[in-house]
């Protein structure tokens, strides 16, 4: 595996939110790694664990309480700390050529293809509308990228022209991949991307993501809570509980030989041949042992 | 047998469907089994586990039968159905949230179907409800039955359903999804408790019969005893699970194992291409020949039937698959 | 074979065709639009001609709904009368929904005190009884059918603003419109392209529903007589003047603009309710 400058490096990334009744939880704590450019990186968790917090940041959704996201070198963290007025839907600071500066660095897809698609517009429209946004390309030369891009993601003519209520699952998450695709990004984070999907085009997009990378260099952030799903299409791997990283490293290394009880404690949950759920409950109890006596 | 499905055949008026919802479903689950079904959506394994219940799509028109206890649900008094379904059969779905009413306590959705279906006096049906939830792993089970369902997470509420599916003591047990919503680790803690109280009813005389549907294959063969795969429709493969990593049969279960991703395993993944049949899909012969990688053009105009095959180490090993390579190979050998 | 029905299960092409009440409603609403277009081709009489002579006569050949007590045709002046009772409304209407729309998406978008800055308000206004403040309006500004449908419009405003907040805030969460952030794209723009397009299916069927709704106000407010006076003809009006003729036994002046006021109310119920069943669901 050659190691090239790092894509993405996330640093010190920290996020709390208020309680109803008073305080505050922690969603994310002091969680750090880099991703080289055309690398993947996995991070893994179960529900609750901020892994889907930490793909938000990266993207511009939310707003860290501390910590930095850089991309190739140049840092994207919007300006005011500490979250401003406005929490969910905040305003990036810089205006809007910094708000497309930042949107042609990272793209998101995400996990439920039935809700990610604008339900108006055809593909076509929803990938010209992205360009237009840009200002990349006009009239022919726009045209001409849009039908790149259904290629490059395996849609055809009919699905051109269709609404996503016309769409299958797999073409709809096809359809998003191509519109992140769009604007050129660095980086491409997938929010339990597959999670939605049947397993036959789960396969198929997995292959695809793989595709697109070795053709693209993009870099992929790939927040799964299916092991074996990371465990075929990452590099790299992070594993994420209560907002914590808990350990990371090569993904062969953290899922073949894991260090932390908490990650043997997923791998646990696998289902194989001869797999005993039992052992699940048995770790679990062990790991709970374990965080009282310490 | 606890459940015996016989040629289920299950059509929509044309112009709905264009092919059977369900075509010649066969399927047995005995007590104390763990018998998965698999496939994806359109499949018709939801479908199936609804006409267990007796509950058809509208205007659906059925063939064969549906037995639980030797007695035919299609062909039930709608006064015999709801006792049959409170009763006898349980189902629990995916999503433990909408199958709850909101803003009722945990204890009331639990002691409900106590005193309505097992007549026991209010405070027997609390006492036995707390019993119920200790039962399926609840810490603090009192608490819990002042709780609503929005102070819960999605895999203690699971276990509540479970709970409840379970308060009336019925033979059979359909989850539809049960685990797939939640985490991987709740899925497994879940499972592991599902099987120990089939275990504990084993052990007390009263076998539960489970019919576990999922999308995911390698879950049920690493689950269940024996798995059922459907395709379109039909019941492509059937056998024991042991042998189902190791030896699937029907190109459908291979290609499904192929595209699965596996821990401890550097096999490119082999995607299945195209994508499941929907109900406007029609098909003079199998199904699953657009897809398969072995079709040859006779697929095309065969119709399916299940050829039975035997097991390398004596019938419990035996199974069946509906692919015409198979009936080629079986015809030869005989 | 047995023949089973159960619970709907699937979705069956078979329920997407209109039911019956929703045809005879939307065909009604079509002919009163007709009728109210073509007025002047299809009434019998100019609406104020007098004819004292024939003062709250009955149905017959020549009046087929009758007479008021000035002799003038009922059928005629109903036929006109609809104009009003149907322009009035919509002018509201545009007020209020352009108001009430854009409210609710700026309350549900920016979220933090504008909304409830916003929402404050609308609660005021939706505390305060509609008709008394239109009264209120109406008291300082003078009447008129403008000040009455200004005020009117006012007053709806805050009833589509909280729709639209509860309908975009619910739609502001849907991935595909943090796609749309994500891409860059300024929130004034993503409201107006994508997000408030997204709801003008359920939208329209409520203000199909409001539209009755409006009419009927307005109809209270010619009958209480701050709307449009004489010599101006609309329903509510229309009903006010042929309250005394019932003193008198007759039925008709005021039962017709008042049977118009009810089916036409009804009728725009039944369709706005099929409009956001339809429009407002699946994806």
């Amino acid at each position: 595996m050659t190691r090239a400058e790092p894509a993405l490096v996330v640093q010190g990334l920290y996020k709390s939110y208020p309680l109803p009744g008073g305080g505050r939880t922690t969603a994310v704590d002091d969680v750090s790694f880099s991703v080289a450019a055309g690398g993947s990186l996995g991070v893994v968790g179960e529900s609750g664990s901020g892994k889907t917090t930490v793909a938000r940041m990266l993207v511009g959704l939310v707003r860290p309480d501390a910590g930095t996201i850089a991309v190739n070198g140049r840092e994207r963290t919007p300006g005011e700390r500490g979250g401003g007025k406005l929490p969910r839907l905040s305003r990036p600071g810089g205006g809007k050529a910094a708000r497309l500066r930042r949107a042609r660095e990272i793209q998101i897809v995400f996990q439920d293809p039935y809700v990610s698609l604008d339900p108006r517009l055809t593909a076509r429209q929803c990938l010209h509308g992205a360009l237009r946004l840009h200002g990349r390309c006009e009239g022919e030369a726009a045209a001409t990228r849009v039908g790149e891009l259904l290629d490059q993601v395996g849609l055809g003519k009919r699905e051109a022209d269709a609404r996503p209520r016309g769409l299958s699952g797999g073409q709809r998450q096809r359809l998003a991949i191509a519109r992140a695709l769009a604007v050129d990004p660095q980086v491409l984070v997938l929010d339990e991307a597959v999670a939605a999907l049947d397993v036959s085009i789960q396969a198929q997009i997995l292959q695809l993501l793989a595709d697109i990378r070795r053709e693209t260099g993009v870099a992929l952030v790939f927040v799964s809570h299916d092991l074996a799903v990371v465990r075929h299409i990452t590099d790299d791997t992070l594993v994420m509980c209560r907002g914590r990283m808990v350990e990371a490293g090569p993904t062969a290394r953290v899922l073949d030989a894991p260090a932390d009880p908490y990650t043997r404690l997923l791998l646990s949950s696998v289902p194989r041949e001869g797999w005993d759920p039992a052992q699940t409950v048995r770790l679990r109890g062990e790991l709970a042992a374990a965080t009282r006596a310490a | 047998m606890l459940l015996d499905i016989e040629n289920l055949t299950l059509r929509l008026p044309s112009g709905a469907a264009a092919r059977p919802l369900l075509a010649e479903v066969s399927l047995t689950v005995g007590r104390g089994e763990v018998v998965g079904l698999v496939g994806e959506s359109g499949s018709g394994k939801s479908t199936t586990a609804r006409a267990v219940l007796g509950m058809l799509p509208e205007g659906a028109s059925a063939s064969g039968s549906v037995r639980v206890d030797g007695e035919d649900v299609l062909a039930m008094e709608p006064g015999r159905l709801r006792a049959h379904r409170s009763r006898t059969v349980s189902m629990v779905f995916q999503d433990p949230r909408s199958a709850m009413n909101p803003v009722r306590r945990i204890g009331d959705f639990l002691t409900e179907p106590l005193v309505r279906v097992l007549g026991l006096p209010k405070r027997k049906a609390a006492a036995k409800a707390v019993e119920l939830l200790a039962a399926v792993g609840l810490p603090d089970p009192e608490r819990r039955m002042r709780q609503r369902p929005h102070e819960l997470s999605g895999g203690m509420l699971q276990r509540v359903v479970i709970a409840a599916a379970l308060a009336t003591d019925p033979g059979l047990l359909l989850a539809d999804e049960a685990t797939s919503a939640l985490d991987a680790t709740t899925q497994a803690e879940v499972l592991a408790l599902l099987r120990g109280l089939q275990e504990e009813r084993r052990q007390a005389g009263s076998g539960l019969g489970t019919l576990f549907i999922t999308h995911d294959l390698p879950l049920a063969a690493a689950y269940c005893d024996r798995v059922y795969v459907m395709y379109a429709g039909r019941v492509v493969e059937h056998q024991p699970a042991r042998g189902l990593f190791a030896d699937p049969r029907h190109p459908y279960t291979r290609g499904l194992l192929d595209c699965s991703p596996a821990l401890g395993d550097e096999r490119e993944l082999r995607p299945i291409p195209g994508r499941p049949p929907s109900l406007s899909d029609t098909f003079t012969g199998c199904p699953f020949t657009p897809r398969c990688p072995r079709a040859e053009a006779e697929c095309e105009s065969w119709t399916p039937v299940t050829v039975p095959f035997g097991g390398a180490s004596g019938p419990a090993d035996s199974g069946s698959a509906a692919c015409r390579r198979l009936e080629l190979v079986a015809r030869s050998s005989a | 074979m047995t023949t089973l029905t159960a619970g709907a299960l699937l979705p069956v092409k078979v329920r997407a065709r209109r039911p019956v009440p929703v045809m005879v409603a939307g065909g009604f609403l079509a002919l009163v639009v007709v009728a109210a277009v073509f007025a002047p081709l299809l009434a019998p009489y100019a609406p104020d001609a007098v004819d004292l002579s024939a003062s709250l006569a009955g149905t017959s050949p020549e009046h087929l709904l009758g007479t008021d007590a000035s002799g003038q045709d009922l059928l005629s002046r109903a036929l006109y009368g609809a104009r009003s009772s149907l322009l009035a409304p919509l002018a509201l209407l545009a007020l209020a929904a352009l108001l009430g729309i854009t409210m609710g998406t700026v309350a549900a978008w920016y979220g933090g005190w504008v909304d409830t800055l916003l929402s404050r308000v609308t609660d005021v206004m939706y505390a305060f009884p509609g008709l008394l403040f239109v009264v209120l309006v109406i008291a300082v500004f003078g009447d008129g059918l403008t000040t009455s449908v200004v005020a009117m419009g006012l007053a709806y405003a805050p009833t589509i603003a909280r729709y639209t907040r509860s309908l975009a805030l619910s739609e502001r969460s849907k991935p595909y419109i943090d796609a749309y952030r994500v891409q860059g794209m300024g929130g004034a723009r993503i409201c107006v392209r994508h997000l408030v397009p997204n709801l003008s299916g359920a939208l329209v069927g409520y203000l199909v529903v409001l539209f009755g709704e409006g009419l009927m106000s307005l109809a209270t407010l010619s009958y209480l007589g701050f709307g449009a006076g004489s010599p101006s003809i609309d329903w509510g009006l229309m009903v006010q003047e042929g309250q005394d003729a019932v003193v008198q036994g007759a039925l008709l002046p005021a039962l017709v603009p008042g049977t118009a006021i009810a089916a036409v109310v009804v009728a725009f119920n039944i369709v706005g309710v099929w409009v956001s069943d339809r429009l407002g669901q699946g994806r």
